[in-house]
Protein backbone atom coordinates (compact mmCIF):
# COMPACT_ATOMS: atom_id res chain seq x y z
CA UNK A 1 0.00 0.00 0.00
CA UNK A 2 2.22 2.69 0.89
CA UNK A 3 5.13 1.81 -1.71
CA UNK A 4 2.71 0.68 -4.46
CA UNK A 5 2.96 4.27 -5.71
CA UNK A 6 6.99 4.26 -5.73
CA UNK A 7 7.05 0.97 -7.53
CA UNK A 8 4.53 1.61 -10.19
CA UNK A 9 6.28 4.70 -11.20
CA UNK A 10 9.45 3.18 -11.98
CA UNK A 11 7.65 1.18 -14.67
CA UNK A 12 6.23 -2.28 -12.59
CA UNK A 13 3.24 -3.30 -13.37
CA UNK A 14 0.25 -2.74 -10.63
CA UNK A 15 -0.18 -6.44 -8.85
CA UNK A 16 3.72 -7.11 -9.13
CA UNK A 17 4.34 -3.49 -7.65
CA UNK A 18 1.91 -3.98 -4.78
CA UNK A 19 3.20 -7.83 -4.01
CA UNK A 20 6.77 -6.00 -3.46
CA UNK A 21 5.50 -3.35 -1.65
CA UNK A 22 3.19 -5.45 0.62
CA UNK A 23 6.39 -7.77 1.23
CA UNK A 24 8.56 -4.59 1.99
CA UNK A 25 6.38 -3.09 4.27
CA UNK A 26 5.81 -5.90 6.77
CA UNK A 27 9.05 -6.67 6.68
CA UNK A 28 9.97 -3.38 7.89
CA UNK A 29 7.09 -2.96 10.23
CA UNK A 30 8.45 -6.52 12.28
CA UNK A 31 12.19 -4.88 12.17
CA UNK A 32 10.52 -1.81 13.66
CA UNK A 33 8.45 -4.26 15.92
CA UNK A 34 11.37 -6.48 17.21
CA UNK A 35 14.01 -3.05 17.96
CA UNK A 36 10.59 -1.54 19.98
CA UNK A 37 9.78 -5.20 21.73
CA UNK A 38 13.70 -4.99 22.63
CA UNK A 39 13.62 -1.57 24.53
CA UNK A 40 9.84 -1.88 25.67
CA UNK A 41 11.53 -5.28 27.36
CA UNK A 42 14.39 -3.64 28.91
CA UNK A 43 11.75 -0.71 30.20
CA UNK A 44 9.57 -2.96 31.45
CA UNK A 45 12.91 -4.53 33.80
CA UNK A 46 13.49 -0.84 34.54
CA UNK A 47 10.26 0.44 35.71
CA UNK A 48 10.38 -2.88 37.95
CA UNK A 49 13.60 -2.23 39.31
CA UNK A 50 12.37 1.51 39.94
CA UNK A 51 9.69 0.19 41.81
CA UNK A 52 11.49 -2.21 44.26
CA UNK A 53 14.04 1.11 44.46
CA UNK A 54 16.83 -1.25 42.25
CA UNK A 55 18.84 -0.02 38.98
CA UNK A 56 17.65 -2.69 37.17
CA UNK A 57 19.65 -3.72 34.19
CA UNK A 58 22.86 -1.11 33.88
CA UNK A 59 26.16 -2.95 32.62
CA UNK A 60 25.74 -3.64 29.27
CA UNK A 61 26.03 -0.57 27.58
CA UNK A 62 25.47 2.77 28.74
CA UNK A 63 22.00 2.63 30.80
CA UNK A 64 22.02 -1.26 30.18
CA UNK A 65 20.60 -0.16 26.50
CA UNK A 66 22.13 -3.30 25.32
CA UNK A 67 21.21 -5.40 27.64
CA UNK A 68 18.16 -7.29 25.81
CA UNK A 69 20.96 -7.81 22.37
CA UNK A 70 22.98 -9.30 24.96
CA UNK A 71 20.05 -11.85 26.08
CA UNK A 72 18.97 -12.14 22.49
CA UNK A 73 22.90 -13.54 21.82
CA UNK A 74 22.90 -15.48 24.89
CA UNK A 75 19.51 -17.51 24.15
CA UNK A 76 21.04 -18.58 20.08
CA UNK A 77 23.80 -19.31 21.22
CA UNK A 78 22.56 -22.03 24.08
CA UNK A 79 22.05 -25.64 22.94
CA UNK A 80 18.15 -27.01 22.42
CA UNK A 81 17.32 -29.11 24.69
CA UNK A 82 14.40 -31.52 23.53
CA UNK A 83 13.15 -34.10 26.13
CA UNK A 84 13.25 -37.77 24.74
CA UNK A 85 9.72 -38.41 26.39
CA UNK A 86 7.86 -35.92 24.35
CA UNK A 87 5.98 -35.59 20.81
CA UNK A 88 9.23 -33.90 19.38
CA UNK A 89 6.93 -32.34 16.16
CA UNK A 90 4.31 -30.41 18.56
CA UNK A 91 6.90 -29.62 21.02
CA UNK A 92 8.83 -27.65 18.38
CA UNK A 93 5.60 -26.39 16.86
CA UNK A 94 4.29 -24.64 19.97
CA UNK A 95 6.94 -21.74 19.99
CA UNK A 96 6.61 -20.83 16.50
CA UNK A 97 2.43 -21.28 16.63
CA UNK A 98 2.96 -19.03 19.72
CA UNK A 99 5.30 -16.05 17.94
CA UNK A 100 3.52 -16.65 14.53
CA UNK A 101 -0.33 -15.42 15.97
CA UNK A 102 1.60 -12.95 17.68
CA UNK A 103 3.26 -11.33 14.91
CA UNK A 104 -0.12 -12.19 12.69
CA UNK A 105 -2.26 -9.96 15.04
CA UNK A 106 -0.31 -7.07 14.07
CA UNK A 107 -1.07 -6.88 10.48
CA UNK A 108 -4.66 -4.96 10.78
CA UNK A 109 -3.18 -2.53 13.45
CA UNK A 110 -3.00 1.06 11.94
CA UNK A 111 -0.54 3.03 12.90
CA UNK A 112 -1.28 6.16 10.93
CA UNK A 113 -4.05 7.04 8.68
CA UNK A 114 -3.47 4.66 5.90
CA UNK A 115 -0.22 2.75 7.30
CA UNK A 116 -1.25 -0.55 7.78
CA UNK A 117 -0.63 -3.60 6.09
CA UNK A 118 -3.90 -4.67 5.37
CA UNK A 119 -6.94 -2.58 6.08
CA UNK A 120 -9.75 -5.21 6.10
CA UNK A 121 -12.51 -5.07 6.66
CA UNK A 122 -13.77 -7.48 9.98
CA UNK A 123 -9.89 -6.01 11.13
CA UNK A 124 -11.30 -6.25 14.49
CA UNK A 125 -12.79 -9.67 14.15
CA UNK A 126 -9.54 -10.94 12.90
CA UNK A 127 -7.48 -9.04 15.74
CA UNK A 128 -9.96 -11.10 18.10
CA UNK A 129 -9.59 -14.26 16.10
CA UNK A 130 -5.47 -13.85 17.04
CA UNK A 131 -5.43 -13.45 19.97
CA UNK A 132 -7.75 -15.93 20.96
CA UNK A 133 -5.42 -18.79 19.14
CA UNK A 134 -2.51 -17.23 21.21
CA UNK A 135 -3.70 -20.58 23.73
CA UNK A 136 -2.91 -22.93 21.93
CA UNK A 137 0.68 -22.61 21.42
CA UNK A 138 0.22 -22.84 25.30
CA UNK A 139 -1.47 -25.99 25.28
CA UNK A 140 0.54 -27.36 22.24
CA UNK A 141 3.41 -26.90 24.71
CA UNK A 142 2.14 -28.35 27.87
CA UNK A 143 1.26 -31.26 26.00
CA UNK A 144 4.22 -32.25 24.04
CA UNK A 145 6.44 -31.61 26.92
CA UNK A 146 4.63 -34.89 28.63
CA UNK A 147 5.65 -33.81 31.87
CA UNK A 148 3.58 -33.02 35.03
CA UNK A 149 3.75 -28.99 35.51
CA UNK A 150 3.93 -27.97 32.36
CA UNK A 151 0.75 -29.77 31.82
CA UNK A 152 -1.29 -28.68 34.73
CA UNK A 153 0.06 -25.31 33.46
CA UNK A 154 -1.27 -25.37 30.07
CA UNK A 155 -4.76 -26.98 31.69
CA UNK A 156 -4.86 -23.57 33.55
CA UNK A 157 -4.19 -21.48 30.78
CA UNK A 158 -7.11 -22.60 28.32
CA UNK A 159 -9.67 -22.41 31.14
CA UNK A 160 -8.26 -19.35 32.08
CA UNK A 161 -7.87 -17.42 28.19
CA UNK A 162 -11.31 -18.97 27.30
CA UNK A 163 -12.85 -17.51 30.20
CA UNK A 164 -11.80 -13.90 29.50
CA UNK A 165 -11.91 -13.83 25.84
CA UNK A 166 -15.69 -13.79 26.33
CA UNK A 167 -15.44 -10.22 27.73
CA UNK A 168 -13.23 -8.85 25.96
CA UNK A 169 -15.47 -9.73 22.85
CA UNK A 170 -18.41 -8.15 24.82
CA UNK A 171 -15.84 -4.93 24.96
CA UNK A 172 -14.92 -5.39 21.65
CA UNK A 173 -18.76 -5.33 20.52
CA UNK A 174 -19.64 -2.11 22.31
CA UNK A 175 -17.16 -0.62 21.03
CA UNK A 176 -18.08 -2.27 17.23
CA UNK A 177 -21.64 -0.78 17.75
CA UNK A 178 -20.33 2.98 19.04
CA UNK A 179 -18.15 3.26 15.59
CA UNK A 180 -20.60 2.03 13.22
CA UNK A 181 -17.32 -0.47 12.03
CA UNK A 182 -15.48 -3.48 12.24
CA UNK A 183 -12.62 -1.52 10.52
CA UNK A 184 -9.69 -0.74 12.67
CA UNK A 185 -9.55 3.08 10.57
CA UNK A 186 -12.73 3.70 10.70
CA UNK A 187 -12.72 2.71 14.69
CA UNK A 188 -10.34 5.74 15.05
CA UNK A 189 -11.78 8.17 12.57
CA UNK A 190 -15.03 7.54 14.25
CA UNK A 191 -13.24 9.29 17.44
CA UNK A 192 -11.99 12.00 15.77
CA UNK A 193 -13.13 15.49 17.61
CA UNK A 194 -12.01 18.61 18.54
CA UNK A 195 -10.00 17.99 21.62
CA UNK A 196 -9.63 14.05 23.37
CA UNK A 197 -13.23 14.57 24.87
CA UNK A 198 -14.34 12.56 21.66
CA UNK A 199 -12.25 9.61 22.61
CA UNK A 200 -14.02 6.47 23.58
CA UNK A 201 -12.57 6.63 26.93
CA UNK A 202 -14.82 9.99 27.45
CA UNK A 203 -18.03 8.39 26.27
CA UNK A 204 -20.43 5.91 27.45
CA UNK A 205 -17.79 3.41 26.99
CA UNK A 206 -15.70 4.72 29.90
CA UNK A 207 -16.21 1.50 32.15
CA UNK A 208 -15.37 -1.00 29.62
CA UNK A 209 -11.89 0.33 29.33
CA UNK A 210 -10.61 -1.30 32.52
CA UNK A 211 -12.70 -4.03 32.10
CA UNK A 212 -10.50 -4.55 28.48
CA UNK A 213 -7.00 -3.53 30.38
CA UNK A 214 -7.56 -6.28 32.67
CA UNK A 215 -8.88 -8.94 30.67
CA UNK A 216 -6.27 -7.75 28.52
CA UNK A 217 -4.14 -8.97 31.41
CA UNK A 218 -5.42 -11.99 31.91
CA UNK A 219 -4.90 -13.43 28.03
CA UNK A 220 -1.58 -12.36 27.92
CA UNK A 221 -1.26 -14.13 31.40
CA UNK A 222 0.50 -11.29 32.67
CA UNK A 223 0.51 -10.38 36.76
CA UNK A 224 -1.50 -10.47 39.17
CA UNK A 225 -3.54 -13.00 36.64
CA UNK A 226 -0.11 -15.29 35.72
CA UNK A 227 -1.17 -18.33 37.27
CA UNK A 228 -0.29 -20.12 34.26
CA UNK A 229 3.07 -19.92 35.40
CA UNK A 230 3.06 -19.25 38.87
CA UNK A 231 6.75 -20.36 39.75
CA UNK A 232 5.84 -21.21 43.54
CA UNK A 233 3.77 -23.68 42.44
CA UNK A 234 3.98 -24.95 38.38
CA UNK A 235 8.16 -24.14 38.78
CA UNK A 236 7.93 -22.26 35.23
CA UNK A 237 4.67 -23.28 33.83
CA UNK A 238 4.27 -24.56 30.15
CA UNK A 239 8.05 -23.68 29.06
CA UNK A 240 9.66 -25.39 32.08
CA UNK A 241 11.16 -27.89 29.39
CA UNK A 242 12.17 -25.49 26.86
CA UNK A 243 15.57 -23.60 26.27
CA UNK A 244 17.86 -21.26 24.21
CA UNK A 245 15.79 -20.65 21.09
CA UNK A 246 12.38 -22.10 21.61
CA UNK A 247 12.33 -20.43 24.83
CA UNK A 248 12.91 -16.70 23.44
CA UNK A 249 10.25 -17.44 21.10
CA UNK A 250 7.65 -17.67 23.93
CA UNK A 251 9.39 -15.16 25.21
CA UNK A 252 8.98 -12.83 22.12
CA UNK A 253 5.36 -13.84 21.81
CA UNK A 254 4.23 -13.13 24.87
CA UNK A 255 5.98 -9.57 24.57
CA UNK A 256 4.13 -9.24 20.95
CA UNK A 257 0.53 -9.70 22.59
CA UNK A 258 1.00 -7.82 24.89
CA UNK A 259 1.85 -4.72 23.41
CA UNK A 260 -0.81 -5.89 20.51
CA UNK A 261 -3.23 -5.58 23.54
CA UNK A 262 -1.56 -2.24 24.41
CA UNK A 263 -2.50 -1.27 20.95
CA UNK A 264 -5.65 -2.27 21.17
CA UNK A 265 -6.64 -0.10 24.21
CA UNK A 266 -5.25 2.81 22.64
CA UNK A 267 -7.10 1.68 19.04
CA UNK A 268 -10.34 1.30 20.27
CA UNK A 269 -10.25 3.80 23.53
CA UNK A 270 -8.00 6.79 22.80
CA UNK A 271 -8.21 7.10 19.65
CA UNK A 272 -5.50 5.30 17.98
CA UNK A 273 -2.93 8.02 16.26
CA UNK A 274 -5.40 11.26 17.24
CA UNK A 275 -3.66 13.91 18.87
CA UNK A 276 -5.21 15.28 21.97
CA UNK A 277 -5.99 18.11 20.71
CA UNK A 278 -6.74 19.16 16.93
CA UNK A 279 -5.07 22.41 16.88
CA UNK A 280 -1.47 23.46 15.97
CA UNK A 281 1.59 22.44 17.97
CA UNK A 282 -0.33 18.95 18.52
CA UNK A 283 -1.15 18.59 15.07
CA UNK A 284 2.53 19.19 13.93
CA UNK A 285 3.32 15.80 15.65
CA UNK A 286 2.55 12.86 13.05
CA UNK A 287 0.30 10.72 14.47
CA UNK A 288 2.73 7.52 14.70
CA UNK A 289 4.29 9.45 17.30
CA UNK A 290 1.05 9.89 19.62
CA UNK A 291 0.25 6.14 18.58
CA UNK A 292 2.99 4.76 20.09
CA UNK A 293 2.95 7.60 22.89
CA UNK A 294 -0.49 5.52 23.74
CA UNK A 295 1.36 2.32 23.56
CA UNK A 296 3.86 3.22 26.13
CA UNK A 297 1.10 4.63 28.44
CA UNK A 298 -0.80 1.41 28.32
CA UNK A 299 2.39 -0.81 28.64
CA UNK A 300 3.92 1.55 31.91
CA UNK A 301 0.38 0.25 33.27
CA UNK A 302 1.33 -3.13 32.52
CA UNK A 303 4.63 -2.74 33.84
CA UNK A 304 2.95 -1.36 36.96
CA UNK A 305 0.71 -3.83 37.62
CA UNK A 306 3.13 -6.57 37.44
CA UNK A 307 5.66 -4.33 40.27
CA UNK A 308 2.55 -3.64 42.65
CA UNK A 309 -0.39 -6.46 42.73
CA UNK A 310 0.38 -9.59 44.30
CA UNK A 311 -1.59 -12.57 42.49
CA UNK A 312 -4.49 -14.11 42.27
CA UNK A 313 -5.88 -16.69 43.95
CA UNK A 314 -7.42 -19.27 40.60
CA UNK A 315 -11.26 -19.34 42.34
CA UNK A 316 -10.82 -15.01 42.42
CA UNK A 317 -9.99 -15.13 38.53
CA UNK A 318 -12.52 -17.14 37.61
CA UNK A 319 -14.89 -15.73 39.46
CA UNK A 320 -14.06 -12.11 38.34
CA UNK A 321 -14.29 -13.39 35.10
CA UNK A 322 -17.41 -15.18 34.34
CA UNK A 323 -19.19 -13.02 37.76
CA UNK A 324 -18.17 -9.52 37.30
CA UNK A 325 -16.82 -9.16 33.81
CA UNK A 326 -19.20 -10.92 31.82
CA UNK A 327 -22.46 -9.89 33.22
CA UNK A 328 -21.18 -6.31 33.51
CA UNK A 329 -19.92 -5.99 29.49
CA UNK A 330 -22.79 -7.79 28.63
CA UNK A 331 -25.23 -5.15 29.98
CA UNK A 332 -22.92 -2.52 28.54
CA UNK A 333 -23.70 -4.03 25.24
CA UNK A 334 -27.55 -3.61 25.84
CA UNK A 335 -27.05 0.12 26.87
CA UNK A 336 -24.77 1.03 24.17
CA UNK A 337 -26.54 -0.51 21.81
CA UNK A 338 -29.71 1.43 23.27
CA UNK A 339 -27.98 4.43 23.36
CA UNK A 340 -26.91 4.59 19.54
CA UNK A 341 -30.54 3.34 19.05
CA UNK A 342 -31.94 6.07 20.87
CA UNK A 343 -30.33 8.72 22.55
CA UNK A 344 -27.89 9.31 19.82
CA UNK A 345 -29.85 10.62 17.23
CA UNK A 346 -31.22 13.34 19.24
CA UNK A 347 -28.21 14.71 21.04
CA UNK B 1 -4.35 -16.60 -11.24
CA UNK B 2 -3.34 -15.99 -7.82
CA UNK B 3 -6.91 -16.73 -6.72
CA UNK B 4 -7.33 -20.42 -8.17
CA UNK B 5 -3.74 -20.93 -6.77
CA UNK B 6 -4.75 -20.38 -3.53
CA UNK B 7 -7.86 -21.70 -3.96
CA UNK B 8 -6.23 -25.21 -4.68
CA UNK B 9 -3.65 -24.44 -1.68
CA UNK B 10 -6.41 -24.15 0.65
CA UNK B 11 -8.42 -27.02 -0.86
CA UNK B 12 -5.44 -29.61 -1.01
CA UNK B 13 -4.48 -28.75 2.67
CA UNK B 14 -7.66 -29.06 3.68
CA UNK B 15 -8.78 -32.30 2.58
CA UNK B 16 -4.80 -33.41 3.73
CA UNK B 17 -5.45 -32.78 7.04
CA UNK B 18 -9.87 -33.67 7.06
CA UNK B 19 -7.95 -37.02 6.10
CA UNK B 20 -5.74 -36.85 8.44
CA UNK B 21 -8.27 -36.05 11.54
CA UNK B 22 -9.95 -39.58 11.15
CA UNK B 23 -6.10 -41.39 10.25
CA UNK B 24 -4.24 -40.30 12.88
CA UNK B 25 -3.81 -42.70 15.39
CA UNK B 26 -3.07 -39.87 18.43
CA UNK B 27 -6.50 -38.17 18.81
CA UNK B 28 -4.57 -35.01 20.02
CA UNK B 29 -2.79 -34.87 16.47
CA UNK B 30 -6.81 -35.49 15.24
CA UNK B 31 -7.91 -32.33 16.82
CA UNK B 32 -4.58 -30.35 15.98
CA UNK B 33 -5.65 -31.39 12.11
CA UNK B 34 -9.09 -30.98 12.34
CA UNK B 35 -7.63 -26.81 13.71
CA UNK B 36 -5.81 -27.12 10.26
CA UNK B 37 -9.05 -28.05 8.24
CA UNK B 38 -11.31 -25.01 10.24
CA UNK B 39 -8.50 -22.41 9.28
CA UNK B 40 -8.17 -23.82 5.41
CA UNK B 41 -11.70 -23.71 5.30
CA UNK B 42 -11.43 -20.14 6.30
CA UNK B 43 -8.91 -19.20 4.41
CA UNK B 44 -11.17 -20.72 1.44
CA UNK B 45 -14.72 -18.44 3.09
CA UNK B 46 -12.12 -15.54 2.36
CA UNK B 47 -11.05 -16.24 -0.62
CA UNK B 48 -15.00 -16.21 -1.40
CA UNK B 49 -15.37 -12.82 -0.44
CA UNK B 50 -17.29 -13.78 2.91
CA UNK B 51 -14.34 -12.56 5.46
CA UNK B 52 -16.78 -12.34 8.49
CA UNK B 53 -18.30 -16.23 8.26
CA UNK B 54 -13.73 -16.91 7.88
CA UNK B 55 -13.22 -15.14 11.16
CA UNK B 56 -16.36 -15.96 12.80
CA UNK B 57 -15.27 -19.58 11.78
CA UNK B 58 -12.08 -19.30 13.55
CA UNK B 59 -13.46 -17.54 16.52
CA UNK B 60 -16.02 -19.69 17.39
CA UNK B 61 -14.30 -23.06 15.96
CA UNK B 62 -11.21 -22.65 16.34
CA UNK B 63 -11.18 -20.19 19.46
CA UNK B 64 -13.35 -21.70 21.86
CA UNK B 65 -15.23 -25.30 20.54
CA UNK B 66 -11.97 -26.88 18.99
CA UNK B 67 -9.84 -25.64 22.24
CA UNK B 68 -12.17 -27.45 24.42
CA UNK B 69 -11.98 -30.77 22.24
CA UNK B 70 -8.34 -30.49 22.60
CA UNK B 71 -8.63 -30.04 26.61
CA UNK B 72 -10.89 -33.34 26.48
CA UNK B 73 -8.60 -35.42 24.53
CA UNK B 74 -5.65 -34.13 26.13
CA UNK B 75 -6.91 -35.68 29.35
CA UNK B 76 -7.69 -38.96 27.84
CA UNK B 77 -5.25 -41.93 28.84
CA UNK B 78 -5.13 -44.02 25.65
CA UNK B 79 -3.56 -47.50 25.60
CA UNK B 80 -2.30 -47.26 21.83
CA UNK B 81 -2.02 -51.33 21.48
CA UNK B 82 -6.11 -51.38 22.38
CA UNK B 83 -6.82 -49.20 19.96
CA UNK B 84 -5.36 -51.38 17.12
CA UNK B 85 -6.87 -54.42 18.49
CA UNK B 86 -10.28 -52.90 18.03
CA UNK B 87 -9.76 -51.90 14.54
CA UNK B 88 -10.29 -55.57 12.74
CA UNK B 89 -12.79 -56.57 14.52
CA UNK B 90 -15.16 -52.94 13.27
CA UNK B 91 -14.00 -52.93 10.47
CA UNK B 92 -17.20 -54.21 8.59
CA UNK B 93 -19.38 -51.67 10.44
CA UNK B 94 -17.32 -48.53 9.66
CA UNK B 95 -17.39 -49.86 5.89
CA UNK B 96 -21.12 -50.30 5.38
CA UNK B 97 -21.95 -47.33 7.53
CA UNK B 98 -19.49 -45.31 4.70
CA UNK B 99 -21.08 -47.12 1.92
CA UNK B 100 -24.55 -45.91 3.11
CA UNK B 101 -23.16 -42.00 3.04
CA UNK B 102 -21.38 -42.24 -0.22
CA UNK B 103 -24.79 -43.71 -1.62
CA UNK B 104 -26.82 -40.81 0.09
CA UNK B 105 -24.34 -38.17 -0.94
CA UNK B 106 -24.34 -39.42 -4.63
CA UNK B 107 -27.98 -39.55 -4.55
CA UNK B 108 -28.83 -36.18 -3.22
CA UNK B 109 -26.02 -35.14 -5.18
CA UNK B 110 -26.94 -36.75 -8.48
CA UNK B 111 -30.38 -34.59 -7.94
CA UNK B 112 -29.24 -31.30 -6.48
CA UNK B 113 -30.29 -28.32 -8.57
CA UNK B 114 -30.90 -24.49 -7.42
CA UNK B 115 -34.40 -22.29 -8.33
CA UNK B 116 -33.62 -19.50 -10.76
CA UNK B 117 -33.93 -17.28 -7.94
CA UNK B 118 -31.17 -18.32 -5.41
CA UNK B 119 -29.10 -18.73 -8.17
CA UNK B 120 -29.42 -14.89 -9.20
CA UNK B 121 -28.90 -14.10 -5.74
CA UNK B 122 -25.71 -16.60 -5.40
CA UNK B 123 -24.60 -14.44 -8.13
CA UNK B 124 -24.53 -11.22 -6.08
CA UNK B 125 -24.57 -12.08 -2.76
CA UNK B 126 -23.87 -8.70 -1.45
CA UNK B 127 -25.43 -6.09 -2.48
CA UNK B 128 -23.01 -3.34 -3.73
CA UNK B 129 -21.89 -0.57 -1.25
CA UNK B 130 -21.95 -2.38 1.99
CA UNK B 131 -19.35 -5.11 3.55
CA UNK B 132 -20.93 -8.27 3.66
CA UNK B 133 -20.82 -7.90 7.72
CA UNK B 134 -23.46 -5.60 7.01
CA UNK B 135 -25.41 -7.69 4.59
CA UNK B 136 -25.46 -10.49 6.71
CA UNK B 137 -26.98 -8.16 9.71
CA UNK B 138 -29.64 -6.78 7.05
CA UNK B 139 -31.16 -9.97 6.08
CA UNK B 140 -30.83 -11.92 9.60
CA UNK B 141 -32.13 -9.05 11.69
CA UNK B 142 -35.07 -8.51 9.23
CA UNK B 143 -36.14 -11.85 7.07
CA UNK B 144 -34.52 -14.06 9.53
CA UNK B 145 -35.33 -12.69 12.75
CA UNK B 146 -37.31 -15.01 14.52
CA UNK B 147 -35.65 -17.99 13.49
CA UNK B 148 -32.26 -16.24 14.78
CA UNK B 149 -33.89 -15.72 17.78
CA UNK B 150 -35.40 -19.31 18.49
CA UNK B 151 -31.58 -20.47 17.25
CA UNK B 152 -30.29 -18.59 20.08
CA UNK B 153 -33.11 -19.81 22.55
CA UNK B 154 -32.31 -23.19 21.84
CA UNK B 155 -28.46 -22.77 22.93
CA UNK B 156 -29.33 -21.08 25.68
CA UNK B 157 -32.08 -23.88 26.64
CA UNK B 158 -28.96 -26.52 25.85
CA UNK B 159 -27.00 -24.28 27.79
CA UNK B 160 -28.90 -24.46 30.40
CA UNK B 161 -29.34 -28.02 30.41
CA UNK B 162 -25.41 -28.61 30.71
CA UNK B 163 -25.64 -26.59 33.73
CA UNK B 164 -28.72 -28.37 35.01
CA UNK B 165 -27.00 -32.07 34.64
CA UNK B 166 -23.80 -31.16 35.90
CA UNK B 167 -25.11 -28.90 39.22
CA UNK B 168 -24.66 -31.07 42.55
CA UNK B 169 -26.02 -29.32 45.88
CA UNK B 170 -24.36 -31.10 48.45
CA UNK B 171 -25.06 -30.35 51.74
CA UNK B 172 -22.52 -29.53 54.08
CA UNK B 173 -20.03 -27.81 52.00
CA UNK B 174 -18.55 -24.79 53.19
CA UNK B 175 -19.04 -22.40 50.46
CA UNK B 176 -16.75 -18.72 50.38
CA UNK B 177 -19.21 -16.01 50.41
CA UNK B 178 -17.18 -13.30 48.61
CA UNK B 179 -18.37 -10.17 49.57
CA UNK B 180 -18.17 -11.03 53.37
CA UNK B 181 -14.52 -11.52 52.84
CA UNK B 182 -14.55 -8.17 51.45
CA UNK B 183 -16.29 -6.41 53.98
CA UNK B 184 -14.01 -7.79 56.28
CA UNK B 185 -11.89 -4.88 57.88
CA UNK B 186 -8.67 -5.09 59.98
CA UNK B 187 -10.48 -4.18 63.38
CA UNK B 188 -12.44 -7.44 62.76
CA UNK B 189 -9.82 -9.35 61.71
CA UNK B 190 -7.19 -8.52 64.49
CA UNK B 191 -7.84 -8.58 68.15
CA UNK B 192 -5.29 -6.76 70.43
CA UNK B 193 -4.91 -8.33 73.52
CA UNK B 194 -2.51 -6.53 76.08
CA UNK B 195 -0.97 -9.38 78.28
CA UNK B 196 0.91 -8.68 81.11
CA UNK B 197 4.27 -10.50 81.61
CA UNK B 198 4.87 -13.93 83.30
CA UNK B 199 0.73 -14.71 82.52
CA UNK B 200 0.41 -16.33 79.06
CA UNK B 201 -2.41 -15.26 77.02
Amino acid sequence: MLFTDLFTSLGMNHSLAWFISQALSILIFDVVLLVMIAYLLLADRKIWAAVQMRRGPNVVGPFGLLQTFADLTKFLLKEVIIPSGSNKVIFMLAPLVTVILAFAGWAVVPLDKGWVVADINVGILYLFAMSSLGVYGIIMAGWASNSKYPFLSALRAAAQMVSYEVSIGFVIITVLLFAGSLNLTKIVEAQAGASMLSWNVFSILFPMLPIFFVSALAETNRPPFDLVEAESELVAGFFVEYSSTPFLLFFLGEYLSIVLMCAMCSILFLGGWLPPFDFAPFTWVPGIIWFILKICFFFFMFAMVKAMVPRYRYDQLMRLGWKVFLPTSLLWVVLTASWVLFVRPHL
Amino acid sequence: MFEAIAFYFFSAILIASAIMVIAGRNPVHSVLFLILAFFNAAGLFVLMGAEFLGMILIVVYVGAVAVLFLFVVMMLDIDFADLKRGTLQYLPFGVLIGLILVAELVMVGSVWALKPATQAALANATPAGITNTEALGRILYTDYVYYFQIAGLVLLVAMIGAIVLTLRSRPGVRRQVISEQNARTAAMAVDMVDIKPGEGA
